[in-house]
């Protein structure tokens, strides 16, 4: 598939880690039920930014509502996978490598770049913003690249002095410079470090020209989402990237720190596509964000413990927007171990992506056929 | 012949251990390489590393609900006198790889590293069986699952494939009859977290939920119990043998991943078969299994032929520089560190393990283990900077460029740089002449400059191997 803008079609996944409150983000604030289930973390009814006669915007993201509203931002409701588990690293791993059964090493999206660069032409098709690599891009024969800080990335960042560090690398290029007869681990270690140094050097001259008129808040989620935006920018061949917001996990003080999570979340978003509307490099971008599960349906009088099914947003200008999927049902009777029941299959929601806007087959990669939403629509 | 060859200590330390310092080495080449291996092999001769200044810092071990422990275990492999205890403990880990990610309450995981430790010198039956018996285990392959009559047999078949014999040794039908000898192998229910942390499962046999009908495993028949399929497993020439190239893919030589072991045969079979046959003399024992190993031809013949596990990077990169001699908040970092370099101790990809040698690196990895080692000797109060100021000081007060990367060479224990190496290390230290020692001043440049050669040593090819 090919955008108007004659760009590639490009995928940003946003990770919220710890476990996002999907049912405080999109607020069934009419129904009573979800009233007597939080009387502690309930948001108050007159604050939250109504959707239609059922739901609402979290007063935090109003942000997003504006992307909502214009049409740009997709709501999945209710997605999980059967057996929900409550582990976090599990539950992460299950959303990264497609297998609630078995633990797997090869992620979607690494299986996913495989795909697009078969032969690793280009160490840049793929970037993780945070240090190592998430399962989920990992795969035999892909290559990704993770950049811990764009603007020290590469060897040696430790280094101070700028003239000790030039000597280092002018050192480390020496010695890593491709010797055949030394052994075959010692060629593949002296390729990888070549590598190294040209793909940042190629990010560093990339992002040099980078201006941009949108001041982005100071907090972990903006910057990444504004080096992701510097990256797209100059235009280098990268077709997925991948950003982390951490610190959902809110058994605790869920009150004082989800606002704030929300906030910083909604703003570097929001901030995100008018940079890249700004540069005209949005039409190519589709955003997901998801989390590896919701939150326990009753509070725990701080905060929540880990929940089954959540909720994911899907965001861009070829977005299809508005409610998709059904919202699971507060009943008592209709909860799994007092969690909310998933009514969508998030492979789905991968599957979705991966064939209606990377064009990438996508059976194989997340490990069977499921249901796919009409979330995207091609170039007009 | 007196003392042992000082390479050889090191080579030896790199491997039974965490790697060594040259004060280290200055004592213990003084004594023959025969009684330094009886002495590692025999840990209960050295004090235990203080427990009481860790445990005081990292409170959350006492209240432990999971996350300092790695960093505490690194700690621990950093300032041991016991270095093969803690070894061996990460070779258990390596061979049964428990994910605490996949846990049923966190302590049990740290539970399980302690048994691993208590059995790091132990024998293979003694070891299996308590790895039955580990809740972490239990848990992470399901067996609290696996009930009379409707038998799981994610267990039984790991137990055979990865944990003890590997593919190609055993049916179908064993699978499920060792599956059925250990129904009703489960642990207590951990107290929960409120209000006051939380405490291990314990092990559990439910008498009731076990299968004590007749069972055919590997060739015999009765009605076994779990305890009968290890007797049963231990016997086994495949035993022995994928024990053994275990320990040799660990200590020795880097070796294809496990899952191509069926097919594709040891680099080195006369190795592997004096391993098995110290296996059979001894029972299944590990002291005698390494000490065939270490005291071999083979084995002081594998130097930096393997690719360091990033906690062997981490851990002998920190050894080098001096650090984490007392606990410290920024510790956890360590753990993050191999956790970034493809080796989160507790937190094994899958069941499978750790693919090592060449699979440790990629863009990514080389890039964290090239910083993190810079970022360890950036301190010019490194005790590696401060032993070559001292070592050259004494060797006359000055120093040549030659002499200057030759003192780093061996502070770092990098003695397999290629003449390229060197001569891009001599280049770039003769672009600033002679060092000098005579005032503090001169001193001062001369550490920054053994700083950054120690710099561009550990950011070496070579120093990525073991």
């Amino acid at each position: 598939m090919v955008t108007t803008n004659g760009k590639a079609p490009t995928l940003v996944v946003v990770q919220l880690a710890g476990g996002n409150d999907f049912m405080n983000t999109v607020i069934p604030y009419q129904n009573g039920l979800y009233y007597d289930y939080r009387p502690t973390v309930k948001v108050a009814e007159e604050t939250v930014l109504p959707i239609n006669d059922e739901l609402a915007f979290n007063p935090n993201v109003a942000p997003l509502k504006e992307l909502y509203d214009a049409g740009d931002m997709a709501i999945i409701q209710g997605v999980g996978y059967e057996n929900s588990s409550r582990s976090h690293f599990r539950g992460m791993d299950i959303w990264h490598t497609c297998e609630p059964d078995v633990v797997a090493t090869e992620g979607w999206v690494g299986k996913a770049i495989r795909e697009l660069d078969p032969n690793s032409d280009n160490s840049l098709t793929a970037i993780n913003f945070g240090r190592g690599l998430p399962r989920s891009m990992v795969a035999e024969n892909a290559t990704a690249t993770s950049i811990g800080d764009l603007d020290t990335y590469g060897l040696m960042t430790g280094v101070q002095a700028e003239q000790q560090r030039a000597q280092a690398l002018d050192v480390f290029q020496r010695i890593y410079t491709p010797a055949l007869g030394t052994g075959p681990v010692q060629e593949y270690l002296a390729r990888t470090g070549v590598d190294v140094l040209r793909g940042a050097e190629i990010l560093k001259n990339g992002i040099a020209p980078y201006t941009s008129n949108v001041e982005y808040a100071d907090n972990p989620i903006a910057k990444s989402l504004r080096d992701v935006a510097r990256v797209h920018i100059a235009d280098l061949g990268t077709r997925i990237f991948y950003a982390h917001h951490g610190g959902y996990d809110t058994h605790a003080n869920e009150v004082p720190t989800h606002p704030k999570l929300l906030t910083d979340l909604s703003g570097a978003i929001s901030d995100f596509f008018k940079d890249i509307r700004n540069h005209n490099a949005s039409e190519n971008v589709v955003m997901l964000v998801f989390t590896e599960f919701g939150r326990r349906v009753q509070d725990n009088h701080s905060g929540t413990d880990h929940g089954a099914g959540g909720g994911s947003f899907v965001i861009g200008d070829r977005v299809n927007g508005g409610l998709h999927a059904a919202y699971p049902s507060l009943e008592q009777s209709d909860l799994e171990f007092g969690d909310l029941r998933h009514t969508y299959d998030f492979r789905g929601l991968y599957a979705t992506l991966l064939e209606q806007w990377m064009g990438v087959e996508s059976t194989d990669i997340v490990g069977g056929k499921y249901e796919q939403l009409p979330l995207v629509s091609p170039a007009a | 012949m007196s003392g042992t060859d000082r390479e050889l200590v090191a080579h030896l330390m790199r491997r039974a251990g965490f790697g060594v310092t040259q004060v280290e080495i200055d004592s213990l080449a003084e004594r023959e390489y025969e009684d330094i291996v009886e002495d590692l092999l025999n840990p209960e001769r050295f004090p235990a590393p203080e427990e009481d200044i860790a445990r005081r810092y990292w409170i959350a071990l006492n209240n432990p609900d999971g996350p300092n422990y790695p960093a505490y275990w690194i700690y621990r492999m950093v300032n041991t006198e016991r270095p093969v205890e803690e070894k061996m403990t990460l070779f258990w880990h390596h061979l049964f790889p428990t994910s605490a990610g996949k846990s049923s309450d966190p302590p049990s995981s740290n539970v399980q590293i302690e048994t691993f430790r208590r059995n790091a010198l132990s024998d293979f039956e003694t070891i299996l069986l308590d790895l039955a018996r580990d809740p972490a285990m239990i848990y992470f392959l399901d067996n609290c699952e696996n009930h009379n009559g409707e038998p799981n047999e994610n267990w039984g078949r790991e137990l055979l494939e990865l944990f003890s014999m590997g593919v190609g040794n055993y049916t179908e039908d064993d699978i499920k009859n060792a599956s059925r000898a250990f129904t009703g192998w489960t642990f207590t229910q951990p107290i929960p977290l409120d209000p006051y942390a939380r405490y291990p499962s314990e092990f559990l046999y439910l008498e009731d939920d076990h299968d004590d009908t007749e069972k055919t495993f590997l060739g015999e028949t009765g009605n076994f119990n779990g305890e009968d399929i290890i007797a049963i497993i231990v016997k086994q020439p495949a035993a022995a043998k994928f024990l053994s190239r275990h320990l040799y893919n660990f200590f020795v030589a880097d070796e294809p991943q496990v899952p191509a072991w069926d097919n594709v045969p040891p680099q080195d079979p006369e190795a592997i078969e004096i391993l098995v046959k110290a296996y059979f003399d001894s029972n299944g024992e590990i002291t005698a299994m390494l000490r065939a190993l270490f005291n071999s031809d083979f084995f002081k013949a594998s130097s930096f032929k393997k690719v360091k596990s990033p906690t062997e990077l981490v851990v002998g990169t920190v050894k080098i520089a001096g650090g984490m001699k007392f606990p410290e908040p920024g510790h956890t970092g360590m753990a993050a560190a191999t956790a970034a370099m493809g080796q989160g101790l507790q937190l094994p990809p899958t069941v499978e393990g750790w693919h090592t040698g060449k699979e440790w690196i990629d863009g990514g990895t080389l890039t964290e283990r090239v910083n993190f080692a810079v970022n360890q000797l950036s301190d010019t109060s490194a005790d590696s900077t401060k032993w070559i100021i001292d070592h050259l000081v004494a060797a006359g007060g000055s120093a040549s460029p030659t002499q200057l990367v030759d003192a780093c060479v061996t502070a770092t224990g990098c003695s397999n740089v290629t003449d390229e190496t060197r001569s891009a290390l001599v280049e770039a230290a003769t672009s600033e002449g002679e060092l000098s020692f005579d005032t503090e001043a001169d001193t001062e440049v001369s550490a920054t400059r053994i700083a950054a050669t120690l710099q561009s040593i550990v950011s070496s090819i070579e120093y990525q191997f073991a």
